[in-house]
Order: structure tokens, then C-alpha cells, then sequence
């Protein structure tokens, strides 16, 4: 094959798994719809995506907020505007790091571990299962893992968010001997809620929406064998976390301001 | 998998935690407190507002008491600035507004100052009092260049 027409094949490729991706998600959402809910095993999910990614969501809140509060101290003292530490700091958590860094951890954390899942689900025919009980996987496995996400997604940005907001005071109050009044009305009057928390939100909930229909289409899409499992995993991470990244680039120049 | 009372409490708190954490960031952090239902709306138009952006803050005696909402351009071409403060606020109807700069490059923002009248402002209602921003450009200008001479001014006859 010439390099033109391998090109030409990865671009077919990647237009068919957009188009399937898409009937998946149509699919998905037609049966979110149909009764019955799958309370029991949508709040299982969000216990397993939701509480059990909280360590590591609030640890690396913690410390990403601590780095950013004495990096931009150090940059902003050269000019005098140490003051000004908690507005970078809030602007950027709110409006970046909080959703981006929660969604690439909640990928690497949850996602891959929902593609897994569901990938050994159809190497083991479990999935044949429920389609000889009658019951549709798509209802019954994907979909309360799906919605799962798309739930947590919010609640974990925000809680990083909180988490490197403290982690950022305490850099700059405790260790570097920042004004704590001073930190937080910097804070409070450069965040806005309409620019800032509501980007924050929509970021959050476009990521949760990107990621969980990632993770359920590669793992439901899997190849039937062992090798099937390891490329899933691999795909939603590598694929969910570069999605997350370009949506948030076109969110973010969408966005304006 | 089982019902289970514990894990179900766990993601209770998980849920409120986040909301919480939410709640913070809109209200507290993100200023929601001043706009709200039930919010103080004032107006005050003045000649020139300089830096004065949206969400720039409210004063009175240095203590921030709200935000400006928008900034517009009334039919007489001046600037016709929304103020959302504090609805606990009483303020007396001849309270001045004024805009000022905190510290010499720092932000602007709208100084109010309590007049005397026993009557208050309500909500929606004019403040006729406003002093302008001072343009510290203007000032360098007239200060190197007193005399008022400027680059375009006419090319001398030869």
C-alpha cells in the first residue's frame, strides 16, 4: 500500500468507528429511556467511578493546587503582585485544571476499567448471556455505567477543584506567608459564575459525556479474545484522554473570554 | 450485586460532598450571592469609566459590597453602568458613586458613598450622584505636554 492510500484507509477507518461510535450512543440513549431505571446498579456505579476515584481525585487536587499557588507566586512576586495568586490560581482550577485533570484521571482510573470490564464480558459470551435471558446488555451493562460517568464527572471536578483551592492556600498562606484574606478575595472577585464555574460545568459534563461513551463503545466494540481486553483498555484511555483534550481546547476558544 | 445500606450512604456523601463542593464555587467563589432573586439592582451613569469591567467590585469605605453587573452606552453616549450590590443594603438616595482605582496600576472599581436622606435606594432605582474615572493617561499627558501641543497639530508654513 502507498502511503497515500494508508491515509486514505486510516481516514475510512476512523469516519466508520465515528459513525459507529455515534449509532452506539443512539442506541444507549434509547435505552436509557425504556423502563426500568437500573437504580440498583446505576448507584453501584457510582460508587465504583464516583467514591472509589475520590482519593486520587482529591490527593492530586491537593497537590496540583499546592504547585500552582507557589509557582505563580514565584512568577507573580518578580512584579510585586504576589496578590494576586489566588485569581491565577482560581482561573486556572476553574476553568482547566479542575475538569481536564479530573477527567484524565477518572479515564485513567475508571474508563479503562469499564472498557476492561465490558471487553471480558464479551470475550466470556457473558454479554450472549443476557441476550438469551432477553435481557439487553445495552440496558443492563452499559448503560447504568454510562450514566454512572456522566453523574460523577461534576461532583469530582468540583471536589478537585475545592481540594486545590485549599491546596493552594496552603502553599501560599502557611508556607509562603501570603495575607489568607488576601488569597481568598483575589479568588473570590476574579471568579465569575457565568464565565467561570458554568464553563467549568459544561466542561465537566461534555468530558463525562465523551468519556463514558468512549469507554462503553470500546469495551462493547472489543475483540473476543484476551487481546481484545488489553486493546480496549488501551484504546479508551489513549482515545478518551485526546478527546478530552481537543474538546477542551474547542470548549475553551467556543467559550471566548 | 446486593442492596447494600453502607456502600449506599457512601455514595449519599459522596453526592452531597460534590454538590457542596458545587455550591461553594458557584456561590461563594463565583459572586452568585450578589445576582440572585432578590438581588439589588442599581444604575449610575457616568462620563467616562475607564478600566471598569463587568464584575468589577463595589466598595463602601473599602468593604466590597457587590459587583458591576453590565456596562452600557446610554442614547446620550455615556456609559450607563449596572450595579449589583448587597439587597441588605440600605442606602440613602443622594449616595454618590464613584470610580476609582485601587492603588496606582491596580483594578478599578465603583466607590460608593452613604449620602444622608432617610429615604433608600430600591431596587432598579438611579444613583445621580457619580464622579468619572480619573484617566491616568490623561494626567501623564497633560503633565508632559502642558501646554496642551500634540502630534497632529498643523504643519508650519515654510
Amino acid at each position: 500500500m502507498t502511503p497515500i492510500q494508508t491515509l486514505g484507509f486510516r481516514t475510512l477507518m476512523l469516519v466508520a468507528h465515528l459513525g459507529r461510535l455515534g449509532i452506539f450512543v443512539g442506541r444507549l440513549a434509547r435505552a436509557s429511556v425504556l423502563p426500568p431505571s437500573r437504580m440498583r446498579r446505576f448507584v453501584d456505579e457510582v460508587f465504583d467511578i464516583g467514591v472509589l476515584s475520590l482519593p486520587i481525585v482529591c490527593l492530586s487536587g491537593a497537590t496540583v493546587g499546592a504547585v500552582l499557588g507557589f509557582q505563580s507566586y514565584v512568577a507573580l512576586a518578580r512584579f510585586g503582585a504576589e496578590g494576586s495568586v489566588g485569581a491565577v490560581v482560581g482561573i486556572a482550577l476553574i476553568r482547566e485544571f479542575g475538569p481536564v485533570l479530573t477527567a484524565l484521571l477518572v479515564t485513567g482510573r475508571a474508563g479503562s476499567a469499564m472498557a476492561a470490564e465490558i471487553a471480558s464480558m464479551v470475550q466470556t459470551g457473558q454479554l450472549d448471556g443476557l441476550r438469551m435471558m432477553s435481557i439487553d446488555p445495552m440496558h443492563f451493562v452499559v448503560m447504568p455505567k454510562a450514566w454512572g460517568m456522566l453523574f460523577a464527572m461534576p461532583l469530582l471536578s468540583a471536589l478537585f477543584i475545592v481540594f486545590a483551592i485549599a491546596g493552594g492556600y496552603g502553599v501560599s498562606v502557611t508556607l509562603l506567608g501570603l495575607d489568607p484574606g488576601t488569597y481568598i478575595s483575589s479568588l473570590e472577585t476574579a471568579v465569575d459564575f457565568h464565565d467561570d464555574v458554568m464553563q467549568s460545568l459544561t466542561k465537566a459534563l461534555v468530558f463525562g459525556v465523551l468519556m463514558a461513551s468512549i469507554s462503553t463503545y470500546r469495551g462493547y466494540t472489543s475483540e473476543p479474545t484476551s487481546a481484545g481486553v488489553s486493546a480496549a483498555t488501551t484504546g479508551t484511555v489513549v482515545v478518551a484522554s485526546v478527546a478530552v483534550l481537543l474538546f477542551d481546547y474547542a470548549l475553551t476558544t467556543l467559550w471566548g473570554v | 450485586m446486593q442492596p447494600s445500606p453502607a456502600r449506599d450512604l457512601v455514595v449519599g456523601l459522596f453526592v452531597l460532598a460534590g454538590l457542596a463542593a458545587l455550591a461553594y464555587l458557584s456561590i461563594q467563589v463565583g459572586g452568585m450571592s450578589y445576582t440572585g432573586p432578590g438581588g439589588l439592582r442599581l444604575y449610575a451613569t457616568f462620563e467616562e469609566v475607564g478600566g471598569l469591567r463587568p464584575r468589577s467590585p463595589i466598595a463602601i469605605a473599602g468593604v466590597k459590597v457587590g459587583q458591576v453587573a453590565a456596562i452600557d452606552l446610554d442614547p446620550e453616549l455615556r456609559a450607563r453602568v449596572a450595579l449589583d450590590v448587597d439587597p441588605k443594603l440600605r442606602l440613602p438616595v443622594d449616595s454618590s458613586a464613584r470610580i476609582m482605582t485601587s492603588g496606582l496600576l491596580g483594578d478599578q472599581f465603583v466607590a460608593l458613598e452613604p449620602g444622608a436622606e432617610e429615604e433608600v435606594l430600591t431596587n432598579g432605582s438611579e444613583i445621580d450622584f457619580t464622579e468619572s474615572a480619573i484617566s491616568l493617561e490623561g494626567l501623564i499627558g497633560k503633565f508632559v505636554n502642558p501646554a496642551g501641543l500634540d502630534e497632529k497639530k498643523p504643519a508650519e508654513p515654510e
